[in-house]
Parts: structure tokens; sequence; C-alpha cells
């Protein structure tokens, strides 16, 4: 078993020092559309976290026994297993959730850091640090996101998961709403200035002048 | 004919894949430096999406609706919960079968494309225009007409974000944007751009 120091390095290593999001440029794909709600938001980190760990320590446990050859395939079929787990779950629990992310769910599939984590690291580590790594990597992404949404949704319809914290304009409130944030080009925005307040604290991000 | 043309600008301009629903964004912001592979990766997922979009359609209607397998003598059955499965097997597939195929007969694409193909088959655009295409119940010559479009509108708006990037090079940007940063903010912009369009109706 690898030491503690070792596990926290997996674990914590993809939350800000190694993000997948902001470092790496994975997994943008899926999920910004869903970002302008903080609910719906949170239903797909949590969706994506769930596939991740799961998808990481089970080929984690099989990878002895997987033929390089047909590896992408055979990834792939359990990542598209679990994430249609996820999608039936859905549908059964969370009806209108599950209508407003819409293809978002079954995107999962495709998304590079589910795949580029089993790729890199499932298919050489233990069973134990792949769900650490899972786990790093699902919150990682997480907390751009929910960054990005809680942006997106207390400026652009000044409410909280639902909940109306500054009182618009429309309904007799204060609040004028940046109408902006309710378009899909904004999240780009919050997400390069997301990318802008990392790397002016951790400078070693930095890229280097072409 | 006139909701088939309305159709396909639709798909470019108004729901662009990439610029609207932030779909192929792995690749759209990895593969934009240049204006000749963007070009090159953008003629690979049209012609993937123009064919994967109405092959999944067909399977769609004779396999996985409900009650689509009434003609092998199975009128209840629904398998529409195995959909992911099959839809990215059948992508999978198509994108190893165009390969081969390139390799054999057109090898100047084969090369040019290189190895832009093997990544098309977990860019999320393809899969994202399938899944969108099921959504939306489109028959299968809509299916045609929609492959194709997205994939032009994704290819139009990978060509843009090229060019705007070679000019980028000589800007002077603050240290924490480059790159990466100032890449989300200009397609954040060209999105803007393209929202014009919504307001366009054939």
């Amino acid at each position: 078993m690898a030491s503690a120091k070792e596990m926290k390095q997996v674990l914590f290593g993809p939350i800000f020092a190694n993000n997948p999001i902001a470092l790496q440029i994975l997994g943008v794909c899926s999920a910004l559309a869903v970002t302008s709600k903080l609910e719906n938001t949170l239903v797909m980190c949590i969706a994506l976290t769930f596939v991740i760990v799961l998808s990481n320590v089970s080929i984690s446990i099989i990878r002895n026994h997987i033929p390089s050859s047909v590896r992408i395939i055979v990834q792939m079929t359990i990542i598209a297993s679990l994430v249609i787990v996820v999608d039936q779950l859905l549908k059964a629990f969370a009806y209108e959730i599950a209508q407003e992310l819409s293809v978002f769910v079954g995107l999962i599939i495709t998304n590079c850091i589910v795949m580029g984590r089993a790729e890199a690291f499932a298919m050489k580590e233990k069973p134990g640090m792949a769900f650490l790594d899972g786990l790093g990597n699902g919150l990682g992404y997480s907390i751009v996101l929910l960054t990005v949404a809680f942006f997106r949704e207390l400026f652009g319809s000044g409410s909280l998961f639902g909940m109306q914290i500054m009182p618009l304009v429309t309904e007799g409130g204060w609040y004028t709403p940046v109408g902006l944030l309710v378009l899909p080009p904004s999240a780009f925005f919050i997400i390069g200035g997301f990318i802008w307040v990392l790397r002016t604290f951790r400078t070693e991000q930095v890229e280097a002048k072409e | 004919m006139e909701h088939y043309i309305s159709m396909f600008v639709r798909a470019v301009f108004i729901e662009n894949l990439a610029l609207s629903f932030f779909l192929g964004m792995c690749t759209f912001l990895a593969v934009s430096k240049k204006v000749t592979t963007a070009i090159g990766l953008g003629v690979a997922v049209v012609v993937v999406l123009g064919i994967s979009v109405p092959v999944s359609n067909v399977v769609n209607t004779f396999v996985l609706s409900p009650g689509s397998l009434s003609w092998a003598g199975f009128p209840d059955a629904d398998l529409s919960f195995l959909r992911f499965l099959t839809f990215i097997g059948i992508i999978a597939a198509l994108v190893q079968i165009l390969e081969m195929t390139l390799d054999k007969y057109l090898p100047a694409l084969y090369n040019a494309l290189g190895i832009f193909l093997p990544l098309i088959t977990v860019n999320c655009a393809i899969f994202g225009g399938v899944l969108f295409m099921v959504e939306r119940d489109y028959n299968f010559t809509e299916s045609i007409v929609y492959g194709i479009g997205s994939g032009v509108g994704w290819a139009l708006a990978i060509t843009l974000l090229a060019a705007v990037r070679e000019k980028l090079k000589y800007a002077d940007i603050p240290d924490g944007l480059r790159g990466l940063g100032i890449t989300f903010i200009s397609t954040g912009l060209i999105g803007l751009g393209f929202m014009s369009f919504s307001g366009v109706s054939l």
C-alpha cells in the first residue's frame, strides 16, 4: 500500500495543482451547457464523479487481463455501461432534471476526463489508488463547474439553487440581472477568468511564450 | 426542400455544436493552433458526422426504439436503454472502417488527416450529434441533412478559432491568460458573434 503522503497527492493533486479542466483541457465538452443552474450542475457533477470513480476502480481491477490491442473498446464498454446505469437512475428518481440535462448525461461517455484517467492511471495502478485518483479528478472537475454555475446563476438570475437571493427588478426588487450570463458564451469568459486567477497564484502553470 | 435548407442553416449557424452546445471542446481547443490542421480535422468531422448520424438513425428506427423490432417478431421489445452503448460502438466501428478505406484508396488524404481520425471516436461532437438526432426524432433524410450541417458548423467554428489564434501570437497577453485562458475567452467572443444568427428564421 502506498504511503499516506502519496495518497494525499493523488487525491488532492487534481483539484488545484493539476486541474483536469484548467490545465489539461480535458472534459470541457459535455458540461458547460448545463452550468446555467446550480442544481443541474450539481447533479451533473455527482453523475460524473460516480462514473469516473467506478470506471477507474473496475478497470484497475481487471487491468492485468485486458489485452492492450482492445483496451480502448473494453474501457469504452465499461464506461458506457456505467453511464447507462446513471441515466436510468436519473430517469427513475429525478425525471425533471434528467429532461433538462437531456443529452449531456449520455455525453459523459465521451468525456475525455473519464477516458483519460482510465487510460493514463487506472491501467497502471492498484484499485485503491485508482479510486482516490477518480475521486480527485471528479472533484477537480466539479469545483470548476460549480464555480461557473455559482456566478452564472447568482448574477444571471439572482438566485442560488432556485432560491431568490437578490430580488429582480421585474418582480419589484432592486437587482437588474446580467442577461449575458444566461447565454452560453458567458461560461467561456468565466472559465477564462478562473484560469487567470488560478495561474496568478500558481505561476508555474503559465504557458511559455511561442 | 425549404424545410431541409432551413434545417441545414439552423444546424450550421444557430445551433452550432461547438459554440452553443460546447460539444467537441477538448479537440476544439487542443487542435486549433494552426488553420491548416484545423481545416483537416473539420473535414474529418463533417465526413464522420455525415455518415454516423444517418447510420445510427437506421439502427435506432429498426432495432432500438420501443416497438421497432416488430419486423422480427418482437413487438413488445424495448431496447432503448442500449442506445448509448450501441451508438458509441457504431461510431468507433465507422471511424475504423473509414480509416482503413482511406488508407487503401486515398493515402494522400489519409496522411493529411493523420492522427485526427482515431481522435474523432472520442469527440463529443459526433456522439452529441447522434444523441440530438434521437432526441429530436429526425427521420432518415433529416438525419443526413442534420449530420452534414452540424459537421459543417463545427468545422467552420474550429477554422475561425484557429485563424484568431494565429493572429493572437503577436498580441501581448497577460501572463496568466496566455495560451488556454485567452483561447477560452476568444471562443466565447466567437460564440457571441454566432448568437446574432439566432434571430434568423427561414
